[in-house]
């Protein structure tokens, strides 16, 4: 489908869609069966709203994602992808696991088997915003997902407000997301800059004591500013850190040598890295080829899927990070290790945290599909709107109505030597799992305001 | 940061940066000048070129044996992409040369992700040169040093190929008016193969001295084909000496520019395209007119 033709197209499939339901409620409203008249609700208050209800009325449900493929961040978009799948076969088998999420799961949500169709958005917001408006003509998907770049996050999520359709975050950790660019559509279930630096802030400064000197390694988007000024207002002021540069490179750098030359020109101490991805993987490398490190130790804010893999045990060793989820969680949260070993089953290699979060993502997604009942966008939202607290593989959660953040804590690891690890995957040493409610800025602090419902 | 010790790094880093994008950007200007097809499979072919050189490294543990097997395995692949696709396109319009090269560059990208994955694979530097030197004002990767002078004996070994040697007359004669040196009796379609694939070489020897610096993945060669592109429209197409001329300043823009403000480097970088190509649409040594 061109460009050109998609609003024709959609005009089209929106009237085609009134007229059906039109019709269905007519024909329906002159049934009636001893005395009852049966009229479908939403002939009175539920119009039809984005997908709904055309999208729920096979025998399947098809949710769109959009996750980057290619370019540099395509490691992790493929692993998202892996969580998404395991979730999608879980849902519709009726897994224990999912069940330990979401009880009223049987098989599938609501009577219907959940279907997965996928685009390679390669961390362009248009792309994804493209991709995510052919689904929706052709699938009349009931929901979207995926992102791994929090400008894919924030399209989508005015996307979303506007075509009506439930938007699952995945990886993004923009502050924005749950904050200016907020949206009634969506959900986040991952950690984020300000919970991150909360998270790890306190740490630092035990471990390395106040007053130093750091430089930051900004990726130039909503991930990499919000992020940074987090950390950086964390460290500043109640540890009067001082920034001595702020090194902002394009997402898709390669050579960081000139970024490099600054800082070591700059007498930083520490370098707090909030590249993503490749650039990441990248920068790490060679800062440790000019020499910064070990000398100048190493932070890394927003942990990065697959880093350690890539880069080598030698390179992580000591670094502090923060992330979402780390496979040793198993042996604190029952859950944790339900998931661990589907996935390990499945793809043979323990799961990272995007795996664990777009899986998480699809599960939530389920539970409250099935506890609303319904698979109306609006009631669905009040379902996680209402905050109740349910079991997810870091213990104990809910999302904030306000800004729909899932509450939940962060988990600090601290990169072990390579004589220390215990086999070929035992990358990181969990030293620390944050509560998270305190680690949240109030639920208006970043400007969130959510939409309207219909 | 703004001090005259980073200054100097700075500029130092620029040369080291610009060396390379020269090297790359040499294989693309002749190959455009002669053959007059933009290739836009370019960065695939830096790609390849790391990723055939990652492959000879992990079987022989040998970084020379790397970088022939990265070079001469590049050079097949443009004789053979010469030979088989671009052949039937020099009479076509460019808009069609640029779609099957933008399409066998694809095709190859995600060929490599098919059998490789998207993880990025680390060549590293032969032994002696791992490590730190002291350069007086900095420190500096001694590989980066090496490649700097790498870069500089392969463009030295272009330069005299081009200007030396009896195949490096046909060429620059290609550049200037192909249908002339057709006219002369020169089998100009082989010449044109063995152009397209020194190009490639080119290209292909970079990927894979560049590979210890920056650890190849499949996308590695799409943002350096940008910049290279860059480099060739500010040192004018077809122009050898415009692409080396070329490959430096736009390092060195890169680089200062950092030093005030890393955000605005490539923004400068094409902001000086656009002044070169207000000022002399032709770029810095090209050559008016020329094709």
């Amino acid at each position: 489908m061109t460009k050109d033709n998609k609003p024709f197209a959609m005009t089209l499939s929106r009237r085609h869609l009134l007229r059906t339901a039109a019709a269905t409620g007519a024909g329906l409203g002159a049934l009636s069966v001893g005395g009852f008249t049966f009229v479908p609700a939403f002939a009175e208050d539920q119009p039809p709203l984005g997908t709904w209800p055309a999208g729920s009325q096979g025998s399947t449900v098809t949710i769109g994602a959009t996750v980057p493929r290619t370019g540099p961040y395509a490691v992790q978009g493929e692993d998202e992808l892996k969580g998404m799948q395991l979730a999608v076969e879980h849902i519709n088998e009726g897994h224990p696991l999912i069940k330990k999420i979401a009880p009223k799961v049987t098989k599938g949500v609501l009577g219907k088997q959940v279907n997965l169709v996928v685009a390679d958005s390669g961390a362009k917001p248009n792309d994804a915003v493209q991709e995510q408006q052919t689904f929706i003509n052709d699938n009349k998907i009931v929901a979207m997902t995926g992102a791994t770049s929090s400008a894919v996050a924030v399209a989508l999520n005015k996307f979303a407000e506007r075509e009506k359709i439930l938007y699952l975050v995945a990886i993004s950790g923009s502050n924005d997301t749950t904050g200016k660019d907020c949206s009634r559509y969506s959900f986040r279930q991952c950690f984020y800059g300000e919970t991150a630096a909360n998270a790890i802030g306190p740490v630092l400064l035990k471990a390395y004591g106040k007053g130093k000197k750091a430089a930051f390694m900004t990726p130039d988007y909503t991930y990499g500013h919000t992020v940074t000024k987090s950390v950086n207002d964390y460290l500043s002021q109640n540890g009067g850190w001082t920034m001595v540069t702020n090194q902002i490179s394009p997402l898709g750098t390669q050579d960081f040598s000139q970024y490099l030359t600054n800082i070591a020109n700059s007498g930083a101490e520490f370098i707090i890295n909030v590249n993503w991805g490749r650039d990441a993987v990248l920068s790490i490398q060679q800062a440790k080829q000019f020499g910064l490190t070990p000398k100048m130790k190493m932070v890394v804010p927003y942990q990065i899927p697959f880093l350690a893999k890539e880069v080598g045990p030698e390179l992580t060793e000591g670094v502090y990070a923060a992330t979402d989820f780390w496979w040793t969680l198993e042996d604190k949260y029952p859950l944790a290790k339900m998931f661990v070993e589907a996935f390990d089953k499945k793809y043979g290699y323990k799961p990272e945290w995007g795996a664990n979060n777009a899986y998480m993502q699809f599960a939530i997604w389920a539970r409250m599909v099935s506890e609303a009942g319904t698979f109306y966008p609006p009631d669905v939202i009040k379902s996680y709107e209402k905050g109740e607290t349910f079991d997810s593989t870091v213990g104990q959660v809910h999302f904030r109505p306000e800004d729909h953040q899932l509450v939940r804590p962060v988990v600090i690891v601290r990169g072990k030597a390579p004589k220390d690890m215990k086999d070929k995957e035992d990358y990181w040493e969990v030293t620390e799992v944050v509560p998270g409610a305190p680690l949240m800025q109030k639920p208006d602090a970043f400007g969130c305001s959510l939409g309207d419902y219909t | 940061m703004i001090n005259w010790p980073n200054f100097v790094s700075q500029c130092f880093n620029g040369l080291v940066l610009g060396a390379l994008l020269a090297l790359i950007s040499s294989g693309l200007t002749i190959i455009y000048g002669t053959l007059g097809v933009l290739n836009l499979a370019h960065g695939a072919m830096f790609m390849l070129g790391g990723y055939a050189g990652w492959v000879a490294y992990t079987h022989t543990g040998s970084f020379i044996v790397a970088i022939v097997a990265g070079a001469l395995f590049v050079m097949l692949v443009g004789v053979v992409m010469e030979r088989a696709v671009i052949r039937h396109f020099y009479t076509r319009p460019h808009e069609d040369q640029l779609l099957v090269t933008f399409g066998l560059g694809i095709v190859f990208v995600e060929a490599v992700r098919f059998f490789f994955g998207s993880l990025s694979k680390a060549v590293p530097p032969p032994p002696p040169l791992l490590g730190i030197t002291p350069i007086g004002f900095m420190f500096y990767p001694t590989y980066r040093l090496a490649l700097l002078g790498i870069v500089a004996v392969a463009l030295l070994a272009l330069y005299f190929v081009l200007y030396r040697t009896r195949l490096g007359m046909i060429v620059r004669a290609g550049i200037e008016d192909s249908v002339m040196v057709d006219s002369l009796g020169i089998d100009v379609y082989k010449v044109f193969m063995l152009v397209f694939g020194i190009g490639a070489m080119a290209a292909g020897f970079a990927g894979i001295v560049n590979a210890p610096v920056v650890s190849i993945a499949p996308d590695v060669g799409e943002s350096i084909l940008v910049q290279t592109f860059v480099v060739v429209v500010i040192g004018g197409v077809g122009s050898f000496p415009g692409a080396v001329l070329g490959g430096l300043i736009a390092g060195e823009i890169i680089s200062i520019t950092s030093m005030f403000n890393p955000g605005y480097a490539y923004v400068m970088l094409f902001v000086a395209m656009t002044l070169v190509l207000v000022v002399r649409p032709y770029g810095l040594l090209g050559t008016a007119g020329r094709e």
